[in-house]
């Protein structure tokens, strides 16, 4: 397996950084196509226990991808990875964020917002869905994350409560 | 992000609700963390760019040790059968909760047949084709937003129109 060299992993994240409209969860399935199904960098069950990982830890969810890299590249890895995530959006808001005043009541600015909310949404359900078969389609694992999309849907909550019950249900051993 | 509303607007009152619901919808319009966005806007506001760089550099150094503390013990530990288990059944509550957000957010967005149509194809292109996400944001963004843009001049037309 050859890994991906660190300059390479920058430039990749920055251009993530650029298409992650709504937020880093929709750039699941575009990160699992490009480390797993082309590059073959880690299994997709990897991919999903590291996402699982970001998930249970506190902190903003872009911290998924600083574990992408530091599977691939250690440390170094996780740092160049979350620095290409972060920087070319952050310059962007950055900028932005000076003229917002003009921008804020202009009815291109709501178009935006409104015309990527549909395809955010999109993204994440599919986001959802490949987490879900990367997981593995056992039927245990299957009912859980339907109990917990379901559970977290319904109620205000902190999901922390579901994953930790996940955890429970698993350490016991009812999924084997 | 209520925990990020709660801290800057009720117990600092750095911003007021308003400015906060503002700064949300430039961190979730730009691309990128959104989160973060709004940290290096409110940064830039009161301390320009260096107030940007410790508010991002705040908000990601400890989370970050901490979560790759989290995956070093893993690296370490990731033979025991036990574990392996654990980490299953919280990757499939994971996946969970990403559909449970995307079904929160569905309920909230403009329910026009082109907006569904876009949330479909999305899905479909990006979930079961698996093609390139810089293509189908290409094709559906400007699509969308044109859409929307349509749907915005109708909605201030009539609005206009009434008394």
């Amino acid at each position: 397996m050859n890994g991906p060299s660190l300059s390479g992993l920058f430039l990749r994240f920055c251009l993530f950084s650029l298409m992650a409209v709504g937020g880093a969860t929709a750039l699941v399935p575009e990160m699992h196509r490009q480390v797993v199904d082309l590059h073959g960098w880690m299994s997709s069950a990897d991919f999903a226990t590291l996402f699982a990982i970001a998930q249970a830890a506190p902190g903003p969810n872009v911290l998924f991808v600083s574990l992408i890299g530091w599977k691939l590249a250690g440390i170094p890895g996780a740092l160049v990875c979350t620095l290409g995530m972060c920087l070319p959006s952050a310059l962007l808001a950055f900028t932005v964020g000076r003229l917002w005043d003009r921008f804020r009541h202009s009815t291109w600015r709501m178009a935006i917002e409104r015309g990527l909310a549909p395809i955010t949404i999109g993204l994440v359900l599919g986001s959802g869905c490949l987490l879900v078969q990367a997981t593995g389609t056992r039927g245990p694992l299957l009912v859980i994350a339907a109990l917990s999309a379901l559970l977290s849907f319904r109620s205000k909550l902190n999901p922390l409560w579901w994953l930790a019950g996940a955890a429970l249900l698993g350490g016991v051993g009812l999924l084997s | 992000m209520p925990h990020a509303r709660r801290m800057l607007v009720e117990d600092r009152r750095w911003l007021d609700d308003r400015q906060f619901t503002e700064l949300l919808s430039l961190g979730q319009t730009l691309p990128g963390p959104n989160i973060l966005n709004m940290a290096v806007v409110i940064g830039a506001r009161f301390h320009g760019w260096l107030g940007s760089v410790l508010a991002a550099l705040g908000l990601l150094s400890a989370p970050l040790v901490i979560v790759l503390s989290l995956a070093t013990l893993y690296g370490r530990f990731a033979h025991s059968a036990r574990l392996i288990q654990i980490l299953a059944a919280v990757a499939a509550a994971a996946a969970g909760l990403v559909l449970a957000t995307g079904g929160r957010l569905a309920t909230r967005m403009d329910r026009d047949a082109g907006s569904i149509f876009i949330l479909v194809v999305a899905f479909l292109a990006n979930f079961w084709l698996r093609l390139p996400l810089l293509g189908i944001l290409l094709v559906l963004g400007p699509l969308s937003i044109g859409l929307a843009w349509r749907r915005l001049r109708r909605e201030q037309r009539t609005q206009g129109g009434a008394p």
